[in-house]
């Protein structure tokens, strides 16, 4: 049975030198194929004398199971060779930058206004809007600031020739929405305003919140809790406030309210009172029957509160490079 | 207003000043703004009076002072100022002595005479701005001691800005008064002697205008010794008030109105012709200013006026022909009484803010016009000498405020602040404010006094209460709110999520002003009329804008400039439309502009500018949030602003509500933009209307796809292509796409070859190749006849 013996360390040899799994294969067929040396072999056993088949039977047999798994093993040694080979060709960079566009990003007075809108939205304000172009009714006679107002020197009004205006503040949406709904009525009113004034300071346009509310037994200290509750949210902290009296024709008691910076310093960010009767009345409500509070908020002081930002004109500049600081 | 602390505490006992001050007078409403200490500029410098005086041996100007400093040992002094005298009591620099500015004194010798010291003018001390000669102190001014110490330099000018509602404590005297009722505390001051007259001279005075003035009164001063000169601690006082002494007369009737809050007019006597009548002018009629302006007078502005011609702009500013000088002898004092209502708004209708209108139109105490003329008269007797006539009074008293009590109910403060406060405490604070009260069955009557013209309504009473009280000692209370459900509608896409959608396409938001230039705007849109402001803050900010694109685009510039290379902008905001009907119609928007490279810079992506169907994708996208794709359509239109070849008017339901298109060539040149920068705006109310989604079943059976190729003249727009096949193509058509265009060689010049490709699926069976070949005949068939499309071999 030497030529068995030497036949399987022949094709053991064949099998370990291929390199790849055609070749592979080709070993498998010379051998175990249809007309494969060791099928050959089998084929043989019928020449042998019977008492001498089963040995040799057996012999073969235990040949071609060990050149079987020679096969699978060098099969499978291939197999993950060639996966290896194709992941290593497949590896990138990972650490390249992914493509598409990059996105943009809100600019701070609407990011500051968003947040603003929420946390109203949140305690049952509805958002109302007015328009920037008014008349002297809306803007001030119906909140009680009659032509020749001393208070009409604090508001640097720009005019059309035909005496229409640019809103001086928001509240006029006040008056607007309380005559077309009436009362209880609970609002915010964000949007443009416009000044004729411009310093490090005072840009000619910038945004204001207009706060409302009107309904039976409101007061002053509904109104304290709703400011306290709102800087508390928007700054995402606890605040301490000063509520200072002050002066605005719409509303009475009013006063201007400081948040105490981190740095121990006053800063003012919203005038507030309750709104006046005259207010009321003008707007068709019974000041008998409501009361109610206004607010009144530059969205700009927000921002730059809440933000860092220290130059009030860097809103209307447009420089990508402090938009971008926003997204 | 600027208030001097010190003249304060003439007024009323001050338990604390500086910033505590500040701060008490800021919470009760009386804002301050700056507190500011006035520590002097100099050191070193003592009350001084020459005793001896010698010509300079070797100057013609220069003389040579022995000066006394109260110390028994006179010093020598050169000095050069002219009113140097004997019996001078001036300021004396001494030898290691500071000046503001830092010049340091040393014993010098001047052309050979030893100087030990120097004899200063208010200017070289920082005291004014007099410079004409050495300080003049009147001649009890103690020697030797210290100056800054004797002036009460030591002080803090406090800047209170008053609310319009707060005329009353447009004074020392009434910040005194809100203090000493803050403090609950006395008021004191300087008590208001009356000053016998000592001749009988008097101007006749006519109220013709009783209902602007209801209150005038008038003193006729003589035998005023000229060239006489405000004292320094007169001077010092309206320096830190921020007022420049100019002539004893005026600085007087400055400071009584600094000190009372009554504004008073010292005219000079002799150029008045005839009497005083208080009128409103004829309109056109004109009168030179005490500054010099020559202004025309309305018919509602009131005047003083003597026989001949306005000599005065009530309540505002005198005029310049009466006005005192250094010659006058006699005066005529004038403190009246004008309605707030007469004088409000004239000031600054004439570009006028004097310190007599601010108060004037705030309203001035009508019980003061007395007292001031008989306190200006005791500071002029007593500066410039002179003979008092009586003061005369002319009123008519039911012109006057009325000052009716105010009604002020328990429950009414109790709701209003949502907190009980004691009926004691409530009566205290009326004492203390100088408000009379009496209890009602429901709560107070109160009656205000005469300087407060802000008490008329119940709830005045009820601010004041809580002023005084403390807003911070009313407590936080939590509303109670009657819950239930908003409406929230679906068929509106929120306006935050289309601002997001374009952020997340790569877009910044910019905000720009609503008011551009007028040459701009004109640029964008040639022939519209302009909607100008009348009064714009600058030229080039003077139309409200008909777009936002003017505002983008020099966004955009600016950005190049600042090495920005790829810039998407869009703004949501209004713009302004002249409508037919004259009026001004305000529009929301949203508009957008992109330019510069399509992708942020990457190593794998194709290095390409955005172009027009960039940016309609975006556009797009953004229509389609609304879930109604089909109901907008873009077709070729024409802007000024864009390129004729590359504009489309965005239609929804056929109604033009946008534009999208490339920068017209020209205004890219003139706006220093490249050429490739693309714009986009579409109406805010249309593009955010949303349809709710409305199911349909989905076909269980197998689609069939198709593609066809067409050729058809260049001029045949895709949409008609589409337009041709969905009309054509019968319902089982699901969806028609291009995807392909081809013009080259193998078709002839001047048409393309478009690709299409076709959906079809029927909702109940799988459809037959028979089926099939019949739509994609009857679409051929069509194409055909409506567009020339023939179908490429």
């Amino acid at each position: 049975m030497d030529t068995l013996a030497q036949l399987l360390a022949q094709a053991l040899e064949d099998v370990g030198g291929s390199a790849s799994l055609s070749v592979l294969d080709e070993v498998r067929v010379r051998y175990l194929g249809k007309k494969g040396a060791l099928t050959a072999q089998l084929k043989q056993l019928g020449q042998l004398p019977p008492d001498q088949r089963r040995a040799a039977g057996q012999q073969i047999n235990e040949v071609k199971q060990q050149l079987a798994a020679a096969l699978d093993a060098r099969k499978q040694q291939l197999e993950s060779a060639a996966l290896e080979a194709a992941l290593e060709a497949d590896t990138l960079d990972v650490t390249l930058p992914g493509r598409g566009q990059s996105p943009g990003g809100l600019h701070p007075v609407t990011r500051t206004l968003q947040r603003v809108e929420t946390l109203f939205r949140y305690a049952g304000f509805e958002v109302r809007r007015g328009p920037e172009i008014e008349d002297d009714f809306h803007n001030f006679t119906a909140l009680n600031i009659p032509e020749n107002h001393p208070a009409r020197a604090m508001h640097d009004t720009f005019y059309f020739d035909n005496g229409r205006l640019l809103r001086t503040h928001t509240s006029p949406v006040q008056i607007r929405a309380m005559l077309a709904s009436g009362a209880p009525i609970r609002l915010i009113a964000p949007g443009r305003v416009y000044r004729c004034d411009s310093d490090q300071t005072h840009t000619p346009m910038f945004h204001q919140v207009e706060g409302l509310v009107v309904d039976r037994g409101i007061s002053f200290a509904n109104l304290k809790d709703v400011l306290y509750g709102f800087v508390a949210s928007f700054f995402e902290r606890e605040v301490e406030l000063r509520f200072r009296p002050s002066y605005f024709p719409f509303t009475e008691p009013s006063a201007e309210v400081d948040v105490l910076s981190e740095s121990g310093r006053w800063l003012e960010i919203l005038g507030c009172g309750m709104v006046h009767p005259n207010v009321l009345r003008n707007a068709g409500v019974d000041p008998e029957e409501f009361t109610g509070y206004a607010f009144g908020m530059g969205v700009e002081r927000l921002a730059m509160l809440r933000y860092g930002v220290d130059d009030l004109r860097m809103f209307f500049e447009n420089d990508l490079r402090f938009l971008r600081q926003f997204a | 207003m600027k208030i001097s602390q010190s003249w304060l505490a003439d007024w009323v006992e001050l338990p604390h000043g500086g910033d505590a001050l500040a701060e008490q007078l800021t919470m009760a409403g009386l804002e301050v703004d700056a507190v500011t200490s006035l520590a002097p500029g100099f050191h070193g410098v003592v009350v001084a009076r020459i005793v001896e005086l010698t010509a300079h041996p070797d100057a013609d100007k220069l003389r040579v002072a022995q000066v006394d400093l109260g110390d028994g040992t006179l010093r020598q002094v050169v000095c050069g100022a002219p009113n140097a005298r004997v019996g001078l009591v001036s300021a004396l620099a001494t030898v290691g002595g500071e000046l503001p500015g830092g010049m340091r004194i040393r014993k010098a010798k001047l052309r050979g005479v030893v100087s030990e010291g120097m004899l200063c003018s208010a200017a070289e001390l920082g005291l004014d701005e007099d410079a004409a000669g050495i300080l003049e102190l009147p001649a009890e001014a103690p020697v030797g001691r210290d100056l800054g110490d004797w002036l009460g330099l030591d002080d803090t000018v406090i800047d209170v800005d008053l609310t319009p509602n707060r005329g009353d404590c447009f004074s020392v005297r009434g910040v005194a008064r809100e203090l000493a009722a803050l403090n609950d505390s006395a008021l004191t001051g300087p008590a208001s002697a009356s000053v016998p007259a000592t001749h009988d001279g008097v101007l006749p005075v006519r109220l013709a205008a009783p209902e602007a003035c209801a209150r005038f009164a008038g003193r006729i001063i003589r035998n005023l010794q000229p060239g006489r000169r405000s004292p320094t601690w007169l001077t010092e006082r309206l320096r830190r008030a921020g007022i420049r002494a100019i002539h004893p007369v005026v600085d007087i009737t400055n400071y009584v109105m600094l000190e009372l809050g009554q504004p008073l007019h010292g005219y000079d006597l002799a150029q008045l012709s005839g009497g005083i009548t208080v009128r409103f002018a004829v309109s056109g009629e004109s009168l030179v200013l005490l500054d010099g302006r020559e202004v025309t007078l309305a018919a509602d502005m009131l005047v003083i006026a003597d026989d001949q011609a306005p000599v005065g702009l009530a309540g505002v500013m005198g005029g310049q022909s009466s006005a005192v000088n250094e010659a006058t002898t006699e005066v005529f004092l004038e403190a009246a009484w004008f309605a707030p209502e007469a004088i409000a708004g004239r000031a600054r209708r004439l570009g006028l803010h004097t310190d007599a209108s601010v108060r004037f139109e705030r309203g001035v105490d009508f019980a003061l016009p007395e007292q001031a003329i008989e306190r200006a008269t005791a500071l002029l007797l007593e500066i410039c000498g002179g003979t008092p006539g009586p003061v005369q009074v002319v009123e008519v008293p039911e012109h006057l405020p009325q000052r009716p009590s105010v009604a002020l109910r328990a429950h009414r403060l109790q709701a209003v602040l949502g907190t009980t406060l004691e009926p004691g405490e409530v009566a205290r604070i009326f004492t203390r404010l100088g408000l009379v009260a009496e209890s009602t069955a429901e709560g107070w009557s109160v009656t205000p006094p005469s300087q407060r013209y802000d008490i008329q309504l119940e709830v005045d009473l009820i601010e004041e209460v809580a002023r005084i009280h403390g807003y911070d000692r009313i407590p936080r209370l939590a509303e109670q709110a009657r819950l239930g459900i908003r409406t929230a509608t679906e068929s509106r896409t929120p306006e935050e999520r289309v601002r997001q959608l374009l952020v997340d396409r790569g877009y910044q938001e910019a905000v720009t002003y609503s008011f551009i230039d007028e040459r701009v705007q004109t640029q964008f849109f040639p022939g519209e009329a302009p909607i100008r402001l009348a009064n714009p803050i600058a030229a080039q900010m003077n139309v409200m804008r008909r777009s936002p694109w003017p505002g983008l685009a020099a966004a955009a510039r600016d950005n190049l400039s600042r090495q920005q290379a790829r810039i998407r902008l869009f703004e949501l905001g209004a713009q302004f439309e002249l409508g037919d009907d004259g009026e001004v119609h305000e529009r929301q928007v949203i508009a957008g502009l992109a330019l510069g490279p399509v992708w942020p810079l990457q190593w794998d992506l194709p290095d390409r500018r955005v172009d027009f169907f960039d940016v309609k994708g975006d556009l797009e996208a953004l229509l389609t949030l609304g879930n109604g794709a089909e109901r907008w359509t873009f077709v070729p239109g024409e802007h000024a602003a864009l390129h004729p070849g590359q504009c489309a008017v965005v239609l929804r339901d056929r109604e033009p509500a946008g534009h999208v298109g490339a920068l017209h060539p020209r205004l890219a040149g003139a706006l220093e933009l490249p050429r490739d920068t693309f714009l986009f705006v579409v109406d805010v109310a249309a593009a955010l209307g949303a349809r709710v989604p409305g199911y349909r079943s989905v076909s269980r059976y197998p689609a069939v796809h198709r593609d066809l190729a067409v050729v058809v003249d260049e001029r045949v727009l895709a949409e008609q292509l589409l337009e041709s096949v969905r009309g054509s193509a019968g319902p089982w058509l699901q969806s028609v796409e291009i995807f392909d265009i081809y013009r080259g060689d193998r078709i002839d010049k001047g048409r393309k070859s478009i690709a299409l490709s076709l959906i079809l699926q029927a909702p109940s069976r799988t459809l037959t190749d028979a089926d099939v070949e019949g739509v994609v005949d009857s679409v051929i068939d069509r194409l055909g006849s409506e567009l020339g499309a023939r179908i490429r071999d």
